[in-house]
């Protein structure tokens, strides 16, 4: 059964734009990105919107609806009221390309920073063997589909542009951890970048990461609380400080 | 302009879009944090009113002071001073720092807090009204790395509320095998108190999550697997425990002043 909805789209670029009205039918059973399709071909016919899968795997629709960080593909309109006005604006941590779509480039850079997977030099192709219960913790992590919805609503960079050079996310403290947990993975000095380079001192645990992950990965108990945990090992643990142990660490 | 309001993001001027009442959980939060805060002082220098055989005060033990009332002490152990320069000292303050130490680092309630005391954020995608952001990088916040420190000190006194709940099962004649309502308090408030310890981020690290390879170490695997179910529940056990030791110390301290009685059911 179709219905006429209220929709309230951003329009614009990195140097204006604003909020337009539009009404839009909606069948039952569609999501906000039908309805967006619907008003691209028919109402606005220039309306930029980045998509692709439409059954959120790809991470491509990443806007926020109504002021929340979600992928349009999976967002229901019978979700909303039958007078409310659906909101539609792009993420609001990254610099605005047109209309719904940002550049997001941010994250890949920050992807470059994190060092790769390292397995030790003589293990050959073919021979790396590990037991489940030793990857399960990482395999979560591998859900990611880098929808940056995560990134997009850390109050760290989201409120703090400056921020951006010094903190890399919580899309990327799940991929140090993945690595810091991986049973191969041999380079030695993960956490202490984590915190010396990639910021995790910054992130204060308010969990809106984790609120928004549409893999419902958790972000904050199963990556960033065993980082920051591991990084208080080698440098503020009580029992490490007094047998020593931090010192002669810091010097290896 | 920073954040939202940067130049090359989209030009919107509400802080938030959000149309749902997302101020609630943080003013519901603040509310009740800040009654605690403004109670548990009251209590912390009122000094008195803490101890009614067999019942002590959970903000009160271990009673360490020369200045704790007969009986409340264990076995009679009074290492410190009832006075620090002249200032008479309240017993509940030499060891109030270690609890609350405990969850004023907690990873739980530093995202409670963060968000209703500091309003970083106030919840998610509201802009926050700060101008400069540093996290936990500096002093003071560093200090939010002492968690771990707490931790082992707040097992210790679990130890000591829960030897608190076990004597409690005494008449007021110091006789075995009575039960009263405030046995009951106590005893809910100390088992309470182990589950939020037990279910804490730092002794699921501590358990197993530290290691690397689980498949070598399979009893702190099996530690590690029980504790992050717990885990899932610290939230909920931070709230029940905050109000278990509340409610305990108002029930002692009623009875203390004679307000209520403690009814023994055998």
């Amino acid at each position: 059964m179709a219905r006429k909805i209220n929709l309230r789209i951003w329009r614009g670029d990195s140097t204006n734009g604003g909020l337009q009205d539009v009404q839009v039918e909606a069948n039952e059973g569609e999501v906000v990105l039908d309805v967006i399709h619907r008003v691209q071909a028919t109402q606005m016919g220039d309306l930029a919107v980045r998509w692709n899968c439409k059954a959120g795997k790809c991470g491509s629709c990443s806007m926020e609806i109504n002021g929340k960080p979600r992928l349009a593909c999976m967002t229901q309109v019978a979700a909303y009221g039958e007078d409310e006005t659906i909101t539609v604006t792009p993420l609001r941590a990254f610099p605005v390309i047109k209309d719904l779509v940002t550049d997001v480039s941010f994250n890949y850079q920050k992807a470059m920073e994190i060092p790769a997977y390292a397995p030790p030099a003589d293990l050959k192709p073919g021979e790396a063997r590990m037991e489940q219960v030793d990857v399960e913790r990482s395999q979560e992590f591998r859900k990611c589909i880098e929808c940056f919805l995560c990134q997009n609503t850390c109050h760290v960079i989201r409120d703090h542009e400056e921020n951006k050079k010094s903190f890399a996310g919580p899309r990327f403290f799940i991929r140090i951890a993945e690595l810091d947990m991986h049973p191969l993975d041999i380079l030695k000095n993960r956490k202490r970048t984590a915190q010396e380079e990639h910021g995790l001192g910054m992130c204060n645990i308010t969990k809106c990461c984790t609120e928004v992950c549409p893999e419902h990965i958790k972000i904050t108990d199963n990556a960033i609380i065993p980082m920051k945990e591991r990084v208080v090992d080698i440098k503020y643990d009580p029992a490490r400080m007094f047998s020593g142990l931090l010192k002669r660490e810091k010097r290896n | 302009m920073s954040g939202v309001f940067s130049p090359t993001r989209a030009k919107i001027k509400e802080r938030t879009l959000r149309t749902d009442k997302w101020w609630l959980q943080p003013a519901i939060t603040f509310a009740v944090l800040f009654s605690f805060i403004i109670y548990a002082t009251f209590r912390a220098f009122e000094g008195d009113n803490y101890f009614v055989e067999p019942l002590i005060s959970p903000f009160y033990s271990p009673c360490l002071s020369q200045a704790c009332v007969e009986g409340s002490t264990i076995f009679g152990w009074t290492p410190v001073s009832a006075e620090i320069f002249n200032f008479a000292l309240s017993p509940a303050l030499i060891i109030l720092i270690f609890p609350l130490g405990f969850r004023m680092t907690c990873y739980y309630y530093r995202k409670a807090y963060y968000r209703a005391f500091w309003l970083s954020p106030p919840a998610c995608a509201v802009a926050e009204p700060h101008s400069k952001y540093t996290g936990e990088t500096r002093a003071p916040l560093i200090l939010q790395n002492a968690h771990r420190w707490f931790f082992y000190a707040g097992l210790l006194f679990n130890v000591f509320l829960t030897y608190d709940a076990v004597i409690s099962f005494k008449n007021a004649e110091g006789e075995w095998g009575h039960m009263s309502v405030g046995s009951l308090v106590l005893l809910a408030s100390s088992t309470l108190l182990w589950f939020y310890s037990l279910s804490c981020h730092t002794c699921r690290h501590t358990v197993g999550g530290r290691l690397k390879h689980f498949s070598k170490h399979p009893i702190r695997y099996k530690l590690w697997s029980w504790v992050s179910v717990l885990n899932h529940s610290h939230q909920q056990f931070a709230w029940y425990s905050l109000a278990a030791v509340a409610f305990a110390d108002i029930y002692v301290r009623q009875v203390a002043t004679g307000a209520w009685t403690n009814f023994y059911f055998f």
